[in-house]
């Protein structure tokens, strides 16, 4: 019985530390789960795996023999295959299910360059048949629904001869009935002595189909148990630890009348949100990567289009069609691409910081008053910047974030949107943040807060709305939240 | 060492174009005596006031982060529009001027329809409108150049003549200066200004430095695109009116050269002073530099037919520093 073993596995990326000596192994004929929340180094671990990054040090053996994993190549030709979370990037939508299939093969065949129609077909047949599935092997991939294509890159896998398959939030984009399919498959590869890494947030799956489990957490390897021998609440407080000791100063504001409510918002990923948000009131909307919450916010903008659902704002509702008409109504957000949507890295601080209230006489900038109030704002949010006519693209990322913050302040807007914008900004920066908001929240604004950072949200919020699959799951006050409580209910528990 | 390196290269980013064109005239006026007086300079000045115009539309489309191909065949279109009201028609000065002023708005405002609401990648949907638009003029003068008396299909003789103000436009003078460069010095003031000291030119340059901030910033940004496209075909409109002033006949596809110089100064411009963004300065500065070298090829009696290498090569050129200039700001 052949086993991978990862051992002592050290990664860093520009000093940072990612993963810091993990170990990690999986059998044949095992299904073995590997949890985490957001950032533990889950999906660094499974890339050093297949060849995507290399190790800065540690090894990686199958059966005690020493493998050299320099490149995807080099992965698959040891029998490691990952179906990804995002079927399309890896395949070909305007080619055949067959073709897609045998893709590896038909790159590496050597010899003759005809394809052998016929042959191909055929062979795509007898692997689909094995799973008991009967698609079209003619049948372009464009065509095909999502658990389609990834049956397709299950089968791509087995016909490399796989030892071990990495399975990736597979059941994510997945209907029920699909998932159970999905285990079908994973129970026949299994028998056939296949080792299985399973990543998945949802945790009663988890339960159902896997062997072991190991938990990770801030890069490390915290644990590792036969999946019968533990239950959900060790694995979550396991997955969170109790070692958090950052503080978040939270100010204490009276809350006044409703100014935001949303019925049944609908559109894109989001398949249902209703929500309030009072004067004065933090509200903070929590979920895993991929819950919807940045896809609500974009709605709640005007940012993308809603398919359903009313804004009422201070009693009028609203017809939000473009992020111009939120920003006339009195809704901004900051959101979560902070260089991609949030700020003008070619552009001065200055500009950055008047390119929502620029103000104008005769259709002409009044530079003076522009750059008075840039200095003003830059004082209040506590820019670190030696001057407003320094580039923003050579700030460092909290000192961005501050300017994206800053430009909303003087727009007189009454609801605020905050779409993780603690990411990736150090730790002064994010009280600097955390201040802001509270300011904002004292001076009668009201906040919606999106982020998948629990703690984060138990320390700043008023009230916490959890969010799994597109829908507010739960509604949970300041008081009665916990991160456990939090995660078992943006996990799919009911 | 490393510190060396880049200042010298910051320094030849900023005033490399300047040098050039210093070094042209140097070099220029030194081989042939004619070259540096003043007839010479105002001749110089006067052939590139027309792709100045073309020039500073194609302008305002990449500072939206766009582009627009069909200026060239938008001058060809209003050349040839603008002779026809006066020689077909005998009209006055207010059709004379206001249907190819109309035409270029109309084409600006289909490119922006491809581009902004159908959502065509810039250089296609343009692509097709240069097809679209020079099959357009070339069918209303069925092919023929617009000139005085010339034979129609009826066998009559046209029965107008280009006009004296029209003419005066493209060949008059005023304190000797000639008037399409005044007009030059007056549009590259006026849009300059405006790019510079106005909210709207402002809100164009956010919208062209990051498209998605610019909207989730509250910037009507569809807005600005239109009106980027129907200002470029506004200006190249009003190039090929000019144009048609100065030679004095309804030239078919005479502005289909331009489109290559107009491109070729707005990218040398991105550099001129370090800008280095579109501006409407550096692409006169472009003009010139391209101006200049030309005549100065022409005094050399090099073949007309070896200036497109010279063009293309000063456009390469252009590029090749104004993307070095991206790397290196992107690896800072």
């Amino acid at each position: 019985m052949s086993i991978l073993q990862m051992k002592g596995i050290v990664k860093a990326f520009s000093g940072v530390p990612a993963l810091r000596g993990v170990d990690f192994e999986v059998k044949a004929g095992e299904v073995h789960a590997l949890l985490g929340a957001n950032g533990a180094g889950k999906s660094t671990l499974m890339k050093i795996l297949t060849g995507a990054y290399q190790t800065d040090e540690g090894s990686i053996s199958i059966d005690g023999e020493q493998l050299q994993i320099h490149s995807p190549q080099d992965a698959k030709a040891q029998g490691v295959q990952c179906v990804y979370q995002e079927v399309d990037t890896a395949l070909i939508p305007y080619l055949s299910v067959a073709e897609n299939i045998l893709l590896d093969q038909l790159v590496q065949a050597k010899g003759t360059d005809l394809i052998r129609w016929p042959r191909i077909y055929s062979q795509a047949e007898d692997i689909l048949r094995e799973f008991g599935f009967s698609i079209s092997v003619k049948k372009q991939v464009e065509a095909c629904t999502l658990s389609e294509k990834q049956l397709i890159l299950i089968a791509r896998a087995t016909v490399q001869k796989a030892k071990f398959v990495i399975f990736d939030e597979p059941t994510a984009p997945l209907s029920n009935r699909e998932c159970e399919r999905l285990f079908q498959i994973i129970a026949q590869l299994k028998q056939a002595g296949v080792g299985i890494i399973y990543i998945s947030h949802r945790l009663p799956e988890i339960f159902q189909i896997c062997d072991r489990i190991t938990i990770m957490r801030d890069g490390q390897r915290v644990h590792t148990t036969e999946t019968a021998a533990t239950d959900m609440d060790e694995v979550i407080s396991h997955m969170l630890g109790k070692s958090f000791a950052e503080e978040f100063p939270k100010v204490d504001v009276e809350m006044g009348e409703p100014l935001l409510e949303v019925a049944g918002v609908k559109g894109g990923k989001v398949r249902g949100a209703d929500l309030t948000v009072r004067e004065g009131e933090i509200v903070g909307v929590v979920g895993l990567v991929g819950a919807g919450k940045t896809e609500l916010a974009r709605l709640l903008f005007g940012a993308d289009p809603s398919d359903a659902g009313d804004i009422v704002l201070k009693g009028k509702k609203l017809h939000l069609r473009t992020p111009k008409d939120a920003v006339d109504a009195g809704i901004v957000l900051v959101p979560e691409e902070r260089r991609k949507e949030g700020i003008f890295v070619e552009e001065s601080v200055k500009r950055n910081l008047s390119v929502a209230t620029l103000s104008s006489a005769f259709g002409f900038v009044r530079h003076s008053l522009e750059a008075l109030q840039a200095n003003d704002l830059i004082k209040r949010v506590g820019v670190k910047t030696a001057d407003s006519s320094l580039l923003v693209g050579l700030l460092s990322g909290g000192n961005q974030q501050k300017v994206a913050i800053g430009k909303w302040l003087d727009t007189d807007s009454s609801i605020f949107m905050f779409d993780e914008p603690t990411k990736g900004v150090d730790i002064g920066a994010k009280s600097d943040i955390y201040r802001l908001i509270g300011n904002l929240a004292a001076n009668k604004k009201g906040v919606l807060y999106f982020s998948c950072e629990f703690a984060e949200v138990l320390g700043i919020a008023d009230r916490i709305l959890v969010m799994c699959e597109g829908r507010i799951v739960k509604e949970l006050d300041r008081e009665q939240a916990t991160q456990e409580l939090i995660m078992y209910y943006a996990s799919g528990g009911e | 060492m490393e510190g060396q390196k880049t200042s010298l290269f910051d320094w030849v980013y900023k005033y490399g174009t300047v040098a050039v064109i210093a070094l042209v005239v140097l070099y220029f006026s030194l081989t042939n005596p004619y070259f540096f007086t003043y007839d010479n300079l105002k001749d110089i000045l006067r052939s590139i006031s027309i792709v100045t115009f073309v020039a500073i539309g194609v302008t305002f489309s990449l500072i939206v982060g766009g582009f627009d191909l069909s200026v060239g065949s938008t001058v060809s279109l209003t050349t040839v529009t603008a002779a026809s009201m006066m020689v077909w028609y005998e009209q006055g000065p207010f059709l004379t001027l206001v249907v190819p002023i109309v035409l270029s708005l109309l084409v600006g405002l289909v490119n922006a329809f491809l581009v902004v609401k159908i959502r065509i990648p810039d250089l296609l949907a343009t692509l097709a409108m240069l097809y679209i638009v020079n099959g357009v003029h070339m069918t209303y003068s069925k092919g023929y150049s617009i000139y005085a008396n010339m034979p129609m299909q009826d066998g009559t003789t046209a029965p107008g003549k280009f006009q004296e103000w029209f003419l005066w436009l493209g060949q008059g003078e005023w304190f000797s200066v000639p008037v399409p460069v005044i007009l030059t010095f007056l549009l590259v003031a006026i849009t300059h200004v405006y790019l510079t000291y106005t909210k709207q030119g402002r809100m164009l340059y956010m919208t062209g430095g990051n498209l998605e901030a610019a909207r989730l910033s509250g910037i009507p940004v569809n807005r600005y695109r239109t009106l980027a496209y129907v200002l470029s075909a506004l200006f190249a409109g009003l190039g090929g009116m000019l144009l048609a002033a100065r030679i004095g006949t309804g030239q078919v596809s005479s502005g289909s050269s331009m489109l290559m110089d107009a491109v070729a100064a707005a990218f040398v411009g991105f550099s001129v002073f370090g800008v280095g963004k579109p501006n409407v300065f550096g692409t006169f500065v472009g003009a010139i530099l391209i101006g200049v070298l030309l005549n100065g090829m022409t005094m050399l009696n090099l073949p007309y037919y070896a200036y497109d290498i010279i063009k293309g090569v000063v456009l390469a050129l252009a590029l090749a520093v104004t993307y070095y200039q991206v790397r290196r700001k992107r690896k800072a």
